[in-house]
């Protein structure tokens, strides 16, 4: 859902970023706490989340590295500094380390319906915020700087999104991993962006993609063993960005071919009618029979766009012979001055 | 210092150079995100490549993950030209599908084998030395120093002969592919050569660490100098400075190496970060106060050039109207004065002649729309900056 944000807003990687960046919140949390809580290693998670997040904003913005060194390079350098304190952990003497590297992978199956209710929780907050917030999300979303004028606060309007992507990433991470809840973000999204030019049912259906991916996932990876919730999850969220990529109607491959190949088609026809107009405007009688070897392939001419266009009744065929009709002269001086539309 | 340990280190050592190379065209080509992806898209590879030989050391291995970094390259670009998303979200997609795919081989079929995530994302170096390449049966060392050795031998030759084409391709791609240089051979090149370098690092130092060692050092390096070659060295010398450091920095907390050389390359970064001497951020504040106080200088000096009136140049009335803090003015007044730009006398402001010439010529440039040029015209009258 929130993943929409941030495929609009070209920070895709940012999830991937601040997935790796909550690692050293969370050893450093259990450092400090010295206990497996659960909500305190997530407000570790959250609170390193942010601070990579807005590192990364700083590096873009005073230096003259660009987004993707700034993020690969947070990425890297937080989650090995939290690999560092991982295994420094581990060589501590305390009996409740262990586990601590579920976080980085995920285990679906581990969480308890008290980590259930929390997401829960949160998601709810997070529809609410939006909800509130709705319109100068949009706005901030496709035209920064109108909302500057507007008079509205970019900069905290931001924060909050960001805030709120790092929150959603944080508590995705218990679920599917690190590595994967990039893919968590951004799949859903970007298989609903093929779909819609809409904000809010792009939004919509996002939510649905992620829905349907994670139950699917779950399904799938319960009926056989050995198979971790978290790579199923993704790789049907990847067959649905797959699909989408394909089959939608305005932006889809598929339909984008089928496109092109129509207007080829359609092109070569006018391309023809308008050559056999411009031979037929050299006689008087427009309905003066020519033959068909004046017309070559250079100019479009095929024997089946020959045929359709005396399926559409632009001309005669007699033989070897052809004629421009009325209707069909009429098309053609159109050709030029305004798109004919039932020619289609 | 044991045997072993000099090992180690001159395996970090060696991967951080193999690594900074190819790094530095990656973070001069915005490109940086890509290693990311294929080290961790070279899974599957490892895991295919493993099934087939059931030996985690055979060099089918390096080949077969190399090529799957090269798929990943291309899928995403395929997926970029279909101009459905944006790049990044193309990588997004991209790696962690294929990384999910050999999870999934590794949990179905690869139980009872030593090979799982955690060594292939994760590396680790403390064991590089045990795995030794035996000849003949004579022992000639740790088998990733051999691996890595070559990798390396192979990306200096490749980055010496053909330097010149690198750097015009990276810098513009119109006079490169003008001059008759493929653009699309270079860059699947370099990204070949990324991809072996990842793969083949990964097994000593692990998916992380090699990102890491990518970008950061040449990120800290391009901020320091504009100089390509400059820029090659000193991304090599962060590098190996960061891997041996790190490596007695694990040794004292007796920690992970890889996450150790990874930090103290951050550290490395956050310093030339905040103190590089042009583009750190001190540096950049610092310009950034500076320039503000020169563009309120000569916003003052307009104004006293606009207005004759003694009350419109009491030093009160400047304060009240240009409405500007008492502290700022201040430091207006100082520098204007410390410029001999202006005269106080009983508190009555007036310009002197430098700084009516100063002035006009600044109108000059502000209505011919040269504003540029007003920075050169700083050098030519200021005696103190701002």
């Amino acid at each position: 859902m929130l993943g929409s944000f941030a495929v609009l807003r070209k920070q895709s990687l940012l999830g991937d970023a601040i997935s790796h960046a909550a690692l050293p919140g969370i050893a450093i949390a259990f450092l400090i706490t010295g206990a497996k809580d659960t909500n305190t290693l997530l407000l570790g998670a959250l609170v390193s989340g942010l601070i990579g997040t807005f590192w990364i904003r700083g590096i873009i913005t005073k230096t003259h590295l660009k987004s993707d060194t700034a993020l690969g390079l947070i990425l890297s350098l937080f989650f090995g500094f939290g690999m560092l304190l991982l295994t420094f952990i581990q060589k501590q003497p305390n009996a409740n380390q262990a586990g601590l590297d579920k976080y980085l992978f995920g285990q679906a199956a581990t969480l308890v319906e008290r980590d259930v209710w929390m997401m829960a929780i949160v998601t709810g907050i997070c529809l609410i915020v939006m909800l509130t917030f709705w319109k100068e999300f949009k706005i901030l979303l496709f035209d920064a700087d109108y909302t500057k004028t507007l008079g509205f606060n970019t900069k905290t309007i931001d924060i909050l999104i960001t805030s709120f992507i790092v929150l959603a990433i944080v508590l995705g991470l218990q679920t599917v991993g690190v590595v994967l809840m990039s893919a968590m973000l951004l799949a859903p999204a970007a298989a609903a962006r093929q779909w819609t030019n809409s904000l809010s049912v792009m939004v919509f259906l996002a939510a649905i993609f992620g829905a349907f991916s994670g139950v699917f996932g779950t399904a799938i990876s319960a009926t056989q063993n050995n198979l971790s919730t978290g790579p199923v999850i993704v790789l049907v969220a990847s067959v649905f960005v797959v699909f989408s990529f394909v089959f939608s109607p305005s932006r889809g491959l598929l339909f984008k071919q089928i496109r092109f190949i129509k207007n080829r088609r359609d092109l070569e026809l006018h391309k023809t009618l308008a050559f056999m107009y411009h031979i037929a405007e050299s006689h008087e009688n427009i309905s003066h029979p020519h033959t068909v070897r004046l017309l070559n392939n250079f100019q479009g001419y095929t024997k089946s766009t020959l045929q359709k266009l005396v399926d559409k009744q632009y001309v005669e065929l007699n033989g070897n012979m052809w004629n421009l009709t009325k209707k069909g002269f009429e098309t053609a001086a159109n050709l030029y001055t305004k798109q004919t539309t039932d020619d289609e | 210092m044991s045997n072993a340990q000099l090992e180690i280190q001159v395996i970090a050592s060696l991967v951080a150079i193999a690594c900074a190379i190819p790094g530095t065209f990656l973070v001069l080509r915005k490109m940086a995100m890509i290693s990311d992806a294929i080290s961790h898209s070279i899974l599957p590879g490892i895991v295919i490549g493993f099934f087939i030989t059931h030996d985690l050391n055979s060099p089918l291995l390096i080949l077969l993950a190399a090529l799957t970094g090269i798929i990943t390259v291309v899928l995403v670009e395929y997926i970029q030209k279909t101009g459905l998303v944006k790049e990044d979200t193309a990588i997004g997609l991209v790696f962690p599908a294929l990384f999910s795919i050999g999870v999934i081989l590794i949990a179905k079929n690869a139980n009872d084998v030593h090979l799982d995530v955690d060594a292939v994302l994760l590396g680790e170096l403390a064991f590089a030395p045990f795995d030794r390449l035996i000849i003949g049966g004579t022992d000639v060392g740790p088998k990733s120093l051999w691996v890595v050795g070559t990798i390396l031998l192979v990306t200096v030759a490749l980055l010496f002969t053909f330097y010149k084409e690198l750097k015009v391709s990276t810098f513009d791609k119109g006079l490169a592919a003008s001059l008759g240089f493929s653009p699309a051979i270079i860059h699947y090149g370099l990204m070949s050569v990324s991809s072996v370098t990842t793969v083949g690092a990964f097994d000593a130092v692990g998916a992380i660490l090699v990102v890491a060692l990518m970008i950061a050092p040449a990120a800290s390096a391009y901020l320091i100098t504009k100089d390509l070659k400059k820029m090659l060295i000193l991304a090599i010398t962060f590098g190996v400075f960061s891997a041996i450091f790190g490596y007695w920095v694990a040794h004292w907390l007796d920690a992970s190496i890889s996450g150790s050389i990874t930090t103290i390359l951050g550290l490395v970064f956050l310093a030339v970060y905040l103190f590089a001497p042009e583009k750190g951020i001190i540096a950049v504040l610092y310009r950034e106060k500076q320039q503000r106080t020169e563009v309120s200088l000569l916003t003052f000096l307009l104004h006293l050039k606009n207005h004759d009136d003694l009350s419109e140049r009491h030093v009160k009335h400047l304060n009240e109207h240009i409405n500007w803090q008492k502290v700022r003015s201040k430091t207006v007044l100082d520098l204007a004065q410390k410029n001999n730009m202006i005269t106080i006398k009983n508190n009555i402001v007036s310009l002197t002649q430098k700084g009516d010439e100063f002035t006009s010529k600044a109108i000059d440039y502000i209505i011919t729309n040269e504003d540029a040029q007003i920075e050169d015209m700083k050098d030519d009258f200021f005696l103190f900056r701002g």
